[in-house]
């Protein structure tokens, strides 16, 4: 039976014969980048620059590890594009509940009022 | 039944191919699948965490140390590497070569459960339980050995998995792609540890 124009034999597109080197380099990279949220930590910024710092810096790990150590890059971008963009969307669509968070700094359970904040 | 005889005849029209989805075997998908649901659990988990964290002012700061929780972190990170040249070796048909770095990859991975273990019996023997700590919320325990506690629930899973599909890899019953699939869940796990690090221990560093 002939194939339709489109189909084509299954070949595995992650074939896991990179140079050792790019392996090295990404880890490396990612190594690197960890250092960076340790050095982040003893930083003198307040927590929440040391917590937008430290998440940017975690998605570019993510992002290296993801393409490079779990050869999604070697993927079709179609299968890419269906990991990312699942995944993300559930992941931005799970922080709605934010702004309820900073409602629980005026009094809520297991918390006290932060000093010098007038209860609305 | 081999897989050839469970997939369907490709048609003229194209229509019904019996090829899988993005041309990933069906193997690979299911632990795809798996890893989204579960970096969707992890998410939640962390999402919850920083919920209470940023409604509780007077959260903990308990940690004084980063000699630890570095250590873990290198260890994971070098297993992710020790596993890709494992894998590397499996494709290129080197078993003994492949069975070895699984090996040493397990060996990371229990490591890293041992270290785990003893970061959790100093916070206990400070006096932090599930629902008691002497810093603050209760919560943060429940919070911190919830978190921690799945991801080293993950290590312990992906160790045995390590060393199950090891072993039987090298006596033939399983593949390169068989030891790939597990691969990708013990990067996975390292992937969590990059974003659990941060915002669980680096956070809340003692001032």
């Amino acid at each position: 039976m002939v194939d339709a124009p489109d189909v084509h034999r299954h070949e595995p597109s992650a074939r896991y014969t990179d140079p050792i080197t790019r392996y090295l380099i990404i880890y490396f990279c990612i190594l690197v980048l960890a250092e960076l949220q340790f050095v982040i930590a003893f930083s003198h910024v307040d927590n929440e620059s040391k917590f937008e710092r430290m998440l940017l810096i975690a998605i570019a790990e993510a992002g290296l590890a993801l393409l490079f150590f779990m050869h999604l890059w070697a993927e079709k971008r179609g299968f890419l594009f269906f990991v990312v963009v699942f995944t993300g969307f559930v992941l931005v669509a799970m922080q709605y509940g934010w702004t309820d968070s900073y409602r629980m700094e005026l009094g809520a359970p297991y918390t006290q009022p932060k000093v010098g904040v007038v209860p609305q | 039944m081999s897989q050839a005889d469970l997939t369907m005849e490709a048609h003229p029209s194209g229509l019904t191919t019996g090829m899988p989805p993005f041309s990933v075997p069906a193997k690979k998908m299911a632990i795809w699948l798996f890893i989204i649901a579960d970096a969707a659990t992890f998410a939640a988990c962390l999402v919850a965490y920083g919920f209470l964290r940023n409604g509780s002012p007077n959260w903990p700061r308990p940690f004084h140390s980063i000699t630890n929780v570095s250590l873990m972190t290198f260890i994971l990170l070098t297993s992710s590497l020790t596993m890709l040249l494992g894998v590397r070796a499996a494709k290129a048909g080197d078993k003994s070569g492949a069975f070895r770095w699984t090996m040493i990859t397990a060996g990371g991975g229990i490591l890293f459960a041992l270290l785990h273990i003893r970061e959790w019996m100093a916070l206990i023997g400070e006096g932090m339980t599930m629902f008691h700590n002497p810093w603050g919320p209760p919560l943060f325990g429940a919070s911190f050995f919830s978190i921690t506690g799945l991801h080293l629930l993950h290590v312990t899973g992906g160790v045995i998995a390590l060393v199950v599909v090891g072993l039987r890899y090298l006596r033939g019953r399983y593949n390169a792609d068989d030891l790939e699939v597990t691969v990708l869940y013990w990067h996975f796990l390292d992937l969590v540890w990059l974003f659990g690090v941060p915002f669980v221990y680096l956070l809340n560093l003692a001032q």
